[in-house]
């Protein structure tokens, strides 16, 4: 049983392993490339990942549920969504580390669209990528897009919230207690 | 490989903070610290997964590939396809920003650039299996089908302001 349900959580891994594998045989050179990406890629992730985690638990153990829901629950309004903001785009790392932590907001009580600001500011509004941005890009085209994700961010939570029925938000937020395992 | 000044900051933090959580508990950090793995071995096979997608598309879409497809007088058409190839990709920030402008250098255009880079950020088809875990099929397919239309958005405004 308990093999079982290793095998089910790491089926999606091992079905793109052999798509892996089957791209070296077809193609060794670019085989060859993509498993010195994936080399790079999983250092890269290495290195961006420990601090995160050791934040997700430290904020599991040391910050209490109403504190939470006060900063960022139902009541926050628009202080929330601003520190929902400021939160992911302070934040380091791929978007997919967003989502962990996401699990754990809403776990303490954080508000659904405050979760979504959080997802959206993580994807694009990242403080150190907006300097990188304006170096690689020019301050015209980083300052537009900065303008016009603010309105998107906004925009995608609002309507992404609307569209999920009770029924919906109450299996996201189940899902989400019981994430610390 | 590249270590981001982001990356040393959120370090620092989590070593200050640990450091206080253990003054403060040394039972309550064990306990974080086991809440930490946990979170990550919950969603390691996702990660995993993500890392060899990832590997092998970019393999197969390089800088060059990229330009040739969404040169400047490609139009919305390039538009579209910027948006699909940043969709399906999934690249680290700091490495996508020098790639688009190795794309601008390269022949495309502001408008293919910023929907590509718009798509890229926030489009995770690869990421699909690990956002459904967290947010459910529904919200998933809403946020990035919208992050998806919205992309279009940010081309006809860069288009319009840089371009």
């Amino acid at each position: 049983m308990k093999g079982y349900k290793l095998l089910k959580r790491y089926a999606f891994l091992l079905v793109m392993v052999a798509a892996g594998a089957a791209v070296w045989i077809a193609a060794p050179d670019v085989g060859q490339k993509a498993a010195a990406a994936a080399w790079d890629n999983t250092l890269q992730l290495l290195s961006v990942v420990p601090p995160i985690f050791v934040l997700i638990g430290l904020l599991d153990v040391w910050v209490e549920r109403r504190t939470m829901v006060r900063f960022m629950g139902e009541g926050s309004g628009i202080k929330g969504a601003l520190i929902a903001f400021f939160l992911g785009s302070a934040a380091a790392g791929p978007l997919y580390i967003a989502f962990p932590v996401a699990a754990m907001l809403m776990k303490k009580g954080a508000r659904l669209f405050n979760v979504f600001v959080f997802i959206g500011a993580w994807s694009t509004t990242k403080l150190p990528l907006l300097l990188f941005e304006a170096s690689a890009l020019g301050w015209r085209f980083m300052l537009t897009r900065f303008a016009v994700n603010i309105a998107g961010i906004v925009l995608i939570a609002l309507v992404t919230e609307k569209l999920l029925s009770d029924s919906d938000v109450a299996q996201i937020y189940a899902r989400a207690g019981e994430t610390d395992a | 490989m590249t270590i981001g000044i982001d990356t040393i900051i959120f370090y620092a933090v989590a070593a200050v903070l640990t450091v206080i959580s253990l003054i403060k508990s040394r039972k309550k950090t064990k306990q974080a610290f086991i809440k930490a793995w946990k979170a990550l071995e919950n969603i390691l096979p996702q990660f995993i997964s993500i890392l060899v997608v990832v590997s092998v598309a970019l393999t197969l879409l390089d800088p060059q590939t990229i330009s040739r497809i969404i040169g400047a007088e490609s139009g919305w058409l390039g538009v579209a396809l910027a948006v699909l190839i940043g969709a399906i990709t999934l690249i680290p920030g700091f490495v996508a920003f020098p790639t688009a402008a190795l794309l601008l250098t390269g022949g495309a255009g502001y408008m293919q650039v910023g929907a590509f880079i718009s798509s890229l950020m926030m489009v995770g088809v690869a990421t699909f299996p690990l956002e459904i875990q967290v947010m459910g099929r529904k919200a998933t397919i809403a946020r990035n089908a919208l992050a998806f239309v919205f992309s279009y958005a940010v081309a006809l405004v860069i288009g319009a302001v840089v371009g």
